[in-house]
């Protein structure tokens, strides 16, 4: 190519140019005058003979230059110059683009960061993590990992963690932290270098407590150890164990679990140190998440799930009471799929309606472009007329369309990246490490340019139609009233598209928020009002074996001496707080042997003391609860909930003093069926749970205190914890309403309303700035016909009519659509949100008002400049 | 590439680069020069406007059929001497043929024109 050395040459060559020129000239004067031609007249005669120097040194030059690039630069300074001479309407065409591209940056910052790209390692592609197929869950116990690592012929290395929590104890400050427990192999399989420092190895594992190595994160070493280079080397306390830090893991490596960061990393061989009991060596007890590695090339999903199986079946015939048959799935590592899955949904849905909004946007600006084109109609006409190309007329048009989208693009992503670094830093609840994944990276930007590119000619060529039907004749001839037609155009389809996604934007926000109120005071299986929960950590205070439930028994003696307070009970886990319970599997009374193949149905399992169901609300449907004879001694009771006593005894009534198996082969006979309920997450289907004697079961780590008063919570609390500290003043407490202990329950449910929400402000925004766009430009085109209606005696209402009958008439049409849209595109919300129906009267209603409103917004100002409009003025003006 | 901003008084797209291409291949010239030259040899029939010569030239120029170089002329002006290149003189023998061959299509067609007529 020699056109990048033809850019510096052309200065010389144009030079070169008009002195030749220049001399040609002179030796054409000379020669005249020769001739006996006076000097002045030779001059002038020798630039006649030359011909127009200008055009001929254009033409020249036109030869050395990028034909298309320059006069393209030649288009973008015009289209300057025009949007400098309409600040008012760039304005607008800007600030509406980037808040519509902003809000797709964000969205797609977010999208990016769990769908395209959810581990920024290398080689991500062939990393995967396997999951039973069916429970889509992919917990192992430490044993069965060694195995399936050993054994399996399809992943280059097999890497594994668990979370837990521990105190870390620096010399000054000890602090609270989670902590992967990860196989020695863990960066190794990542492929990831430290940051500082090393990271451990494989080889660092030789057996039980071989490897008291702590790599931090690079956040808790910047938050808590000040980026001190010298913490390589230093020795820490985590839970009373010496480790040594030997690394701090790269800025970007947060995990392999998406939105749960920890704050460092210790080999699984140390666990003995850091969690009590035994767990490595149980093979029943699944300690780990997902195991994952890279898949070896050339080895397809078959194989490696065929492979996977395989090993599934050997530890199934090898250990039949611990491993069940099981069909695997490859899931990207990251988080399973039964929570992956609906997110994904979410997010895509959220995506979907962001790009309605850059739709609607670009609708808008559209319809802008196109008003503004009809303005310039003149103008446009007097080029055609002098013989300008409609090629070159409409290239100047979508020149001033890409430069209005580009800004708004760079103007929407500054503001989406800096919202997507604040959301990467969040963390909604400070205690569980939870961050939402956004930082921003080179794909989001290529995206919001794509998206600014992409809307630019979206809205720029609606005005095409009109410029290339314009005749020049025609339009210079009807002079600047133009007319007004009766006709729908394309623009007010445009509207109506524009206000029919703003409407289904708004409704889905209004579904969203309705969706959670419903949730909150919808039937939980539980009555939060009134209800304060309190967890205590009986183990970490030193409470074991026996102490346990003399401490308990304690403790609800002391809660119950309190003034105003109904009912006391504990639970090992109240129902949506603290991840809402654990599972357990049961059998049927009739099966034999209790290994995982036969298991009848996996169940929560709530450990409660005998006030549990009236300190919780909970309705008894049918039997009994527990007594204080419900003891050690006596023989295994069970409260079941209505969809256990449907899997289980096939109805409720066959249910009641009918017998079902737990894993250690016990049988519980059922005395009471209790309401269903929700436990994980509001969004869950049902499922079964069931409730057993706490002095039944052994001893907790862990135990909550449910307590159902009409007091105030903030006192009630602080007496709770007053008395509860009287017992102990070591005792972990944490001491909140029931509603606030189901912050976590609820948060997806949130995020998803605040989402909505700030979508569906963003589309009411631009409906209103589409009405008033549309509106105003109706009144202003129609102001002197207005003012003489009203000089002939018309009614305001009429004049009103006359002005804005037609925008009411498009929102109404919008609106319409956009409501039935919206309750169809509902439907996906019900996956997130409790409860979410658009069936809902108050939606109904809510998005019809909400709609009026935007329309009396919109054309406020409007009608106010026809109704003052002065038919003398105007008339006066022309 | 714009090819169209032929001067009205070119014969056809490309005619004033095969004059300049054949003056040229007789002996090198400065712009002025050349324009003295065309309008001599076709005895100022072709009354080419002096200015349209210089886009030709650049075009030519950009193309490398003819290289400038600057000099003193024999009348010790400052001129600036262009010189046909070998791929110049490839282009003009492939330019006089295909034109030969159009001027002869075109007399062909005149000429069955004219032949009922007499």
């Amino acid at each position: 190519m020699d056109w990048i050395p033809s850019i510096f040459r052309r200065r010389a060559l144009y030079d070169d140019l008009s002195e030749e020129i220049e001399l040609h000239i002179e030796e054409r004067a000379e020669q005249l005058r020769g001739e006996g031609m006076s000097a002045e007249e030779a001059v002038r005669q020798a630039r006649r003979a030359f011909g127009n120097r200008t055009l001929v040194e254009e033409r020249a030059r036109e030869v050395w230059q990028w034909p298309l690039l320059e006069s393209m630069w030649a288009d973008t300074r015009f289209a300057l110059r025009q949007m400098r001479r309409s600040p008012g309407f760039t304005a607008t065409a800007v600030l509406t683009l980037s808040f519509a591209i902003g809000a797709n940056a964000v969205v797609f910052g977010v999208l990016n960061r769990i769908v395209i790209r959810p581990l920024d390692v290398p080689g991500a592609k062939s990393l995967y993590a396997f999951e039973t197929a069916e429970s889509q869950i992919g917990h192992q116990s430490y044993p069965d990992y060694l195995d399936f690592r050993a054994r399996n012929r399809s992943f280059e290395d097999l890497a594994a963690f668990s979370i837990t929590q521990a105190v870390l104890d620096a010399g000054a400050n000890p602090s609270r932290i989670f902590a992967y427990e990860t196989s020695g192999n863990y960066f190794d399989v990542l492929g990831i270098q430290p940051y500082l420092g090393r990271f451990f190895h494989g080889e660092d594992e030789r057996g039980p407590n071989s490897a008291p190595y702590v790599v931090l994160t690079y956040s808790y070493w910047h938050s808590h150890f000040q980026d001190d280079r010298g913490v390589v080397g230093r020795v820490v306390q985590v839970n009373k164990h010496p480790f040594t830090v030997i690394g701090v893991a790269p800025p970007a490596f947060e995990g392999t679990l998406l939105f749960f960061s920890p704050d460092c990393f210790v080999p699984i061989v140390n666990r003995n140190q850091i969690d009590q009991g035994n767990q490595l060596n149980e093979r029943g007890t699944r300690i780990l998440f997902e195991p994952f590695g890279h898949l070896k090339p050339g080895v397809t999903h078959a194989q490696a799930l065929a492979d996977l199986s395989s090993i599934g079946s050997y530890l199934e015939a090898t250990y039949p009471k611990e491993d069940g048959h099981k069909n695997f799935a490859l899931v990207r590592p990251g988080f399973p799929n039964f929570f992956a899955g609906p997110l994904r949904a979410f997010v895509a849905g959220l995506m979907l309606l962001a790009g309605l909004i850059l739709l609607a946007a670009c609708a808008n600006l559209g319809s802008l472009f196109a008003a503004k084109a009809a303005d310039r109609s003149r103008e446009v006409a007097l080029r055609l007329a002098l013989g300008s190309s409609r090629k070159r007329i409409l290239r100047q048009l979508l020149t001033e369309a890409l430069l209005v989208s580009l800004a708004g693009g760079a103007a929407g992503l500054l503001v989406s990246v800096l919202l997507l670094r604040r959301l990467s830093v969040w963390q909604p609840f400070p205690e569980l490490a939870i961050h939402v994944p956004a930082s921003p990276d080179a794909n989001v930007y290529l995206a919001a340019l794509g998206l600014a590119l992409l809307s630019g000619f979206l809205f720029g060529i609606v005005p095409v139609r009109q410029v290339l039907r314009a005749n020049p004749y025609e339009v210079v001839k009807a002079g600047p009233a133009g007319r007004t037609g009766g006709r729908v155009t394309a623009r007010d389809a445009l509207l109506v598209l524009q206000i029919a996604i703003c409407a289904v934007l708004v409704t889905s926000s209004m579904v969203a928020v309705r969706g959670l109120v419903r949730s909150l005071r919808g039937d939980l299986g539980f009555d939060l009002r009134n209800a304060m929960v309190a967890g205590v950590e009986l183990k970490m205070a030193g409470y074991t074996g026996e102490r346990v439930e003399a401490m308990e028994d304690r403790m609800t003696g002391a809660a119950k001496t309190i003034p105003g307070v109904e009912q006391v009970a504990l639970v090992n886990n109240p129902p949506l707080v603290a991840g809402g319970g654990w599972t357990m599997n049961v059998f049927k009374d009739e099966t034999r042997d209790p290994k995982p193949s036969n298991v009848a149905t996996t169940t929560l399992q709530y450990e409660i003391s005998s006030e549990y169901f009236r300190a919780a609300g909970t309705a008894l449907l049918s039997g009994r609860a527990f007594t204080a004879e419900d003891g050690k001694d006596a023989p295994p009771v069970a409260v079941i909930n209505q969809e256990f006593a449907r899997r289980i005894f096939g109805s409720e009534r066959n249910a009641l003093g009918r017998y079902f198996k737990t894993e250690d082969g016990t049988r519980h006979q059922v005395v009471g069926i209790a309401e269903d309920g929700k436990y994980f997450f509001f969004s869950e289907s049902q499922q079964p749970a069931m409730f057993l004697p706490i002095r039944q079961t052994g001893p907790l780590n862990s135990v909550w205190l449910v307590v159902r008063s009409a007091r105030d919570p903030a006192p009630l609390a602080a007496d709770m914890r007053r008395k509860l500290r009287a017992l102990d003043a070591g005792l972990p407490l944490e001491i909140e309403t029931w509603t606030k202990g189901m912050d976590f329950a609820l948060f997806p449910a949130r995020m998803a309303a605040v989402c909505l929400g700030v979508l569906g402000l963003l589309g009411a925004v631009l409906s209103i700035t589409g009405i008033f766009g549309m509106a105003a430009y109706t009144v202003s085109k129609r102001l002197k016909e207005l003012g003489i209606r009203m000089a002939l005696g018309a009614q305001a209402y009429e004049v009103l009519r006359a002005a804005l009958g037609r925008a009411l008439k498009v929102l109404a049409i919008g609106s319409a659509g956009g409501l039935v849209l919206g309750i169809l595109a509902s439907r996906v919300l019900a996956h997130i949100v409790f409860q979410a129906t658009p069936r809902d009267p108050f939606v109904l209603a809510g998005v019809v008002v909400a709609m009026l409103l935007l329309g009396l917004v919109a054309t406020w100002i409007p009608a106010q400049r026809a109704l003052s409009a002065d038919p003398l003025m105007l008339l006066r003006e022309e | 590439m714009p090819n169209t901003n032929t001067n009205p008084r070119d014969l056809f797209p490309g005619a004033l680069e095969m004059m300049i291409l054949e003056s040229l291949r007789r002996q090198p010239a400065h712009g002025y020069a050349l324009v003295q030259h065309i309008q001599q040899r076709s005895n100022n029939l072709l009354q080419v406007e002096e200015g349209s010569l210089y886009p030709a030239l650049q075009r030519l120029l950009k193309a490398k059929l003819v290289k400038a170089e600057w000099g003193i002329s024999a009348t010790n002006r400052r001129v600036r001497t262009y010189q046909i290149t070998a791929s110049g003189l490839r282009r003009l023998e492939e330019q006089i043929s295909s034109f030969e061959q159009m001027f002869e299509g075109i007399a062909l067609v005149l000429k069955a024109r004219q032949s009922p007529a007499s």
